[in-house]
């Protein structure tokens, strides 16, 4: 019974070894090891058997069910990874197609700016104040030392609506809103930005509407060192800790001393190119000390506490930054324009 | 103002600081130079000659074979086609080998069979604008005056060996509209010694006196504060001398005659603006008043002017002469004929001159100098200045005296100022001595009042400081702002952060960009018809009136804008145009409502929120089809913000008729607050007749106002904990009236459902024959839930009938079996 049983063993492994697919290996499982198969037939033999004997036989018989059983369970697991793998291999996609991916929006390049700088700034403690667009001639003109009939109006020719009403031609009035506010507290930290008119041809350069952004500081003692301090921590914040700025004398009504910025040009980096017309150089930013005249219309004491203020045009430094040559793609919303701005 | 640098190394020695030295230095003091232009556009080889002869070509009708005499010691044989060239004339002579302005190169050449060994040139083939000559120079070859040495060099006669510095002054910088201020601010900067002309030394005493010749008068300070007259008698007009010439020619003003000229030259020397009348044609006194009602007076340049009352004239006996400060009159302008005439230097008033000239259109260089004040100490020197230069230039005798008014003599202005102040204000820390050096520099008179302390009086020249600062500022400027430190401001640390709008805003820009839209930046002027629009959200419907600009540059921007939506249609009209027919985009921006027919209070300026969607929400793919927006689209953005905000519960939508919109496809919207409910926008497709306006598509929209939001948004998250106790779903589906809006069915399934009831929603709703005409039915999913036990069949059974029973009373709807 014994050589039966290893005659079975040799004979299934055999034939178990040539099995090429999954049907005929479960055929000969159930050949084998089924109910009705080989093994269980040659086990009803054991009824004849000694009492010695059956527990060996017994033993012989679990050997050689282990071992087509091993060999049928590798087997299989063959069968299923092949079927897998075929069942995969048929699923197939091309994967160079595109992907559905949700529309792509985008935030306007002058919001885009604006917010950059506004978060440079808050960063440095200010606030960010807001003021009307159509302003009074008194916020917009008086109050900023430029008197009715005063030359220095013809700088920024204007949009009235009545003879004491306009649409804002900067962003300066909100400077003298946000002092009256404050009701003479310090340190006063602000910026304010906007949009402001001015009575201009619209061209490549030239805008009748576009936007500023202003800055003022306000408290005892604060010095024009102060001013070149904080516009270097600005530009570095946003240009890069290799910029530079340079400080020309200029004129505005509502500071004095006032003065023109210029930052390393960051095209070149300063050793001069088209952008910065050879100079090194790019003028973004007009700033000045209060002038006491704006103090005192701002409730404040001048013989108490300066000031500094600046300002910059929000389209010149979003035209450098992205370097666009033509200012009217900010206001026609041209979508093969702004569909360039979704980036972060 | 243009600079010659020739000219202004008349008054300081510019030796060892070349033009573009020059013009660095200015600007970094503060007085911008644009731009440095030589005088000499290339011209070289070319030298003053004198034509001996002239013949006919023998083969060309046009053109003249010269004999000329260019002091080369040859007569040269110079083929030249101009008509005006003729025997005894000197001319500019281009030799052979010469260069001229566009790399003409002279060579010797033959023409039509005619040796030419040079070339005669006219001003414009010497790089000279020829707009600046006198008119009879314009037209071919340029003929140069009689006493003009043959072999010149050309560009010395001619003064080209010079560079023009172009100043772009700040308003408040007027001093330096004269060659004598710029004079000023290069010895201030550069610490050398300024030589002035001394006028009065180089007039003649005369036995007639000017009182004789002329009385003045002023009727209004408003006017004019000092007028002055000299008479210079027998003048001989006629071309200026070459040398008054090119400086008005590097200055950019074109010679007219030497009278003329002279006023010219002295308004660029000292920044006073003169003025001569023919003495023969005044008649009577001269006096400053302002103009008549109706009174009319033809400028020198042939305009007739209407005059106004609040313009200032000088008036003869008769009639206004000449407009105060703008320009003279035709009448009494200098002529080939004139022999005796009346110079006038004064001060007129800055903001008469500015509004006269403004009104009239007419800017000149006397008005742009006025307007800004001209220097009163200098009204009667350059009045001496002007009348010996006429002596020496047309001949005649100055009269002795002047005729003057003078109603005002401004105080120059006396500031104390101490060392501390000025180290304060910049943050530097100069000593005593560098800041006298300063004052002296700027040739200002400093006292010492005190420790450390000045007192400076400022000559009236630099009328534009007033104030301590604006000493402090000259002293930065002078010192160098490269010189300022830069520090941190010292004292308390601030914080800065957002307001709640601001962050809002933020939010919103960023929800809707990830939302695929893109957002727009449109102009807050429009059309008055384009402002009309949208009644509703314009406020018209509200009472609220149109803003219109006083005045506006074109019809297309002639009003405030009341409502954002027009201009998104414009965007997306744009766009369609350039093969762009989707477009997804917003805009945050203020608009401006007013009720007042003409404004007396600051409009109301409303922030709002625009969204605009037209044409595809999803292009065709190669896996999916076109899907194009829908009603559903914009309302869903206006869901999403609702639930960014913590607004979802506060927000309803209402079916409304707004204008403009789809009548049957617009809601309001309507927002639930501690106040009450108010309307903060309308959302909906654009009526099919705007669309149509526009050139699009269905469009959908949506205009909401953000103040609202700003207040109700709530941005606070208090977490609540999670269910443990599983939820039951329960469908039922009813049949109602087509004109059942769906949300009121949910709303009240919702509350007669109970206090388990997690929510309720629409999933289907089918219209069909079925049903029968005018029905519709609605299925609702219902999920119920308790927070401590499972609920039992019967409890949610219980529910579901509630909600039948309330859905058959409220709206007869039946329950579908």
């Amino acid at each position: 019974m014994k050589d039966r049983l290893e005659a079975l063993r040799a004979e299934a492994l055999a034939q178990l070894q040539e099995v090429a697919d999954a049907g005929r290996l479960n055929d000969l499982r159930v050949h084998y090891l089924g109910k009705k198969g080989q093994l269980t037939e040659i086990l009803r033999g054991m009824g004849g058997l000694s009492a010695e004997e059956r527990p060996v036989i017994g033993q012989v018989a679990n050997d050689v069910r282990g071992a087509i059983e091993a060999v049928l369970a590798d087997k299989q697991a063959a069968f299923d990874r092949a079927e897998t793998e075929r069942r995969l291999a048929a699923e197939t996609i091309d994967v160079t197609l595109p992907g559905r991916s949700a529309a792509a929006g985008s935030i306007h390049p002058l919001t885009k700016v604006t917010q950059e700088i506004e978060d440079i700034f808050l960063g440095m403690g200010y606030t960010i104040a807001e003021g009307p667009e159509v302003e009074t001639d008194y916020f917009n003109f008086e109050a900023l030392n430029l008197p009715k009939d005063h030359p220095a109006r013809d700088m920024q020719d204007s949009f009235y609506i009545t003879d004491e009403i306009l649409l804002r031609t900067h962003t300066s009035p909100v400077q003298i809103r946000t002092m009256k506010n404050a009701d003479g507290a310090t340190p006063l930290k602000v910026i304010c930005p906007g949009r402001v008119y001015r009575r201009d041809d619209d061209d490549a350069t030239h805008s009748f509407m576009f936007h500023q952004i202003e800055g003022l500081v306000v408290g005892p003692d604060i010095r024009m060192s102060d001013l070149k301090g904080t516009l270097l921590q600005f530009v570095q914040a946003m240009y890069g800790q290799q910029v530079q700025i340079r400080l020309r004398p200029s004129f505005f009504p509502f500071t004095e001393p006032s003065a023109e910025v210029d930052v390393t040009c960051t095209q070149c980096g300063g050793h001069g190119c088209r952008m910065c017309k050879h100079t090194g150089w790019i003028e973004i930013l007009g700033c000045g000390m209060v002038h006491p005249k704006v103090l005192e219309h701002g409730g404040y004491n001048p013989e108490e506490v300066s000031g500094f203020a600046f300002g910059m045009g929000v389209e010149r430094i979003a035209l450098l930054k992205y370097d666009i040559d033509d200012i009217r793609h900010f206001y026609n919303n041209d979508l093969r324009f702004l569909g360039q701005f979704a980036r972060m | 103002m243009n600079v010659s640098y020739q000219w202004l190394s008349e008054y300081i020695d510019l030796g060892g600081i070349e033009p573009q030295e020059l013009a660095e230095l200015l600007t970094r003091g503060g007085i911008e130079i644009d731009g440095v232009a030589s005088r000499n556009a290339g011209v070289t080889k070319t030298v003053v000659g004198y034509v001996l002869e002239k013949e006919k070509h023998p083969d060309a009708d046009k053109l003249n074979v010269c004999k000329i005499d260019a002091g080369t010691g040859e007569t040269l044989q110079i083929v030249c086609g101009a008509p005006n060239v003729a025997a005894g004339q000197k001319v500019p002579v281009a030799l052979v080998g010469a260069k001229l302005p566009g790399d003409l190169q002279i060579k010797r050449a033959k023409l039509r069979g005619v040796e030419s060994q040079g070339m005669i040139c006219s001003a414009r083939e010497l790089g000279i604008n020829d707009k600046l000559l006198p008119k009879e120079l314009q037209e071919g070859i340029l003929v140069l005056p009689a006493d003009a040495e043959i072999g010149t060099d050309i560009a010395d006669l001619l003064g080209l060996n010079d560079s023009v510095l172009e100043l772009d002054l700040t308003p408040n910088r007027s001093d330096c509209l004269s060659l004598l201020g710029v004079a000023y601010e290069t010895a201030a900067l550069t610490g050398r010694l300024l030589t002035l002309p001394e006028p009065e030394k180089a007039l003649y005493p005369a036995s007639d006196k000017t009182s004789d010749a002329v009385r003045v008068g002023i009727a209004s300070v408003e006017a004019c504060s000092h007028y002055a007259m000299r008479a210079v008698k027998g003048v001989k007009i006629g071309p200026s001398p070459l040398w008054l010439q090119n400086r008005l020619i590097a200055a950019g003003i074109r010679p007219i005659s030497n009278v003329v000229d002279v006023t010219n030259f002295v308004m660029l020397e000292y920044g006073q603006p003169l003025h001569a009348f023919d003495a023969a044609k005044v008649k009577g006194a001269v006096n400053v008043r302002f103009a008549c009602e109706g009174e009319t007076l033809v400028t020198l340049d042939g305009q007739e002017r209407k005059l106004e009352p609040h313009m200032p004239v000088i008036a003869d006996d008769e009639r206004a002469i000449a407009l105060a400060g703008v320009m003279g009159g035709l009448d009494t302008e200098v002529t080939p004929d004139t022999v005796d005439i009346l110079l006038e230097s004064a001060r007129f008033a800055g903001p008469a001159v500015r509004k006269t000239s403004r009104q009239l259109g007419l800017r000149s260089e006397a008005s742009a100098r006025f307007e800004k004040g001209v220097d009163p100490e200098r009204v009667l020197g350059a009045l001496d200045r002007a009348a010996a230069l006429i002596a020496q230039v047309a001949g005649g005798l100055v009269t002795e005296g002047v005729a003057e008014v003078r109603l005002a003599t401004p105080e120059p202005a006396v500031i104390e100022l101490s060392l501390d102040r000025i180290n304060r204000m910049l943050g530097t820390s100069l000593s005593s001595l560098e800041i006298k050096t300063i004052w002296s520099r700027l040739q200002f008179q400093a006292e010492p009042a005190g420790e450390g302390v000045w007192r400076l009086t400022v000559p009236t020249r630099r009328g534009d400081i007033t104030r301590a600062v604006d000493l402090i500022e000259e002293v930065a400027r002078l010192n160098g702002y490269d010189r300022i430190p830069t520090t941190r401001i010292e004292g308390p640390t601030t914080t800065g952060a957002l307001t709640k709008p601001q962050a809002i805003r933020r939010e919103l820009r960023k929800l809707l960009s990830e939302s695929g839209l893109n957002e727009a930046v449109t102009y807050s002027v429009t059309s008055a018809g384009r402002a009309a629009l949208f009644a509703e959200l314009s406020g018209a419907a509200g009472g609220m009136r149109p803003i219109p600009l006083a005045m506006p540059m074109s019809e297309e921007r002639s009003a405030l804008r009341a409502t954002l939506l027009p201009n998104l249609l414009e965007a997306a009209a744009y766009n369609k145009s350039r093969r762009n027919a989707s477009t997804a985009a917003f805009e945050i921006a203020s608009v401006y409502h007013s009720a007042e027919e003409k404004l007396t209070t600051l409009p109301a300026e409303h922030q709002r929120l625009a969204v605009l969607l037209t044409g595809n929400r999803r292009s065709s793919s190669w896996n999916q089809a076109a899907e194009t927006y829908d009603f559903y689209d914009i309302k869903g953005i206006v869901e999403r913000i609702a639930l960014r905000l913590g607004l979802a519960d506060a927000l309803r939508f209402e079916q409304a008729k707004p204008a403009d919109f789809h009548p049957g496809r617009a809601a309001a919207l309507k927002l639930k607050s501690e106040s009450g409910e108010q309307t903060i926008g309308y959302v909906g497709q654009l009526h099919p007749e705007l669309q149509r306006d526009f050139d699009l598509g269905d469009a959908y929209a949506a205009e909401i106002d953000l103040k609202p939001l700003y207040e109700a948004a709530d941005a606070r998250i208090v977490y609540r904990t999670l269910p443990r106790f599983p939820s039951a779903e329960r469908d039922l589906a009813v049949v109602v009236d087509e004109g059942v809006p769906g949300a009121s069915l949910a709303e009240a399934a919702k509350s007669a459902a109970g206090e388990w009831a997690e929510s309720v929603r629409v999933f289907d709703v089918y219209a069909g024959e079925r049903l029968g005409a005018g029905k519709k039915s609605v299925a609702l999913a219902l999920v119920y839930r308790h927070p401590d036990r499972t609920l039992t069949d019967e409890e949610i059974a219980d529910a579901q009938s509630s909600v039948v029973r309330a859905l058959e009373q409220s709206f007869s709807a039946e329950l579908r079996k």
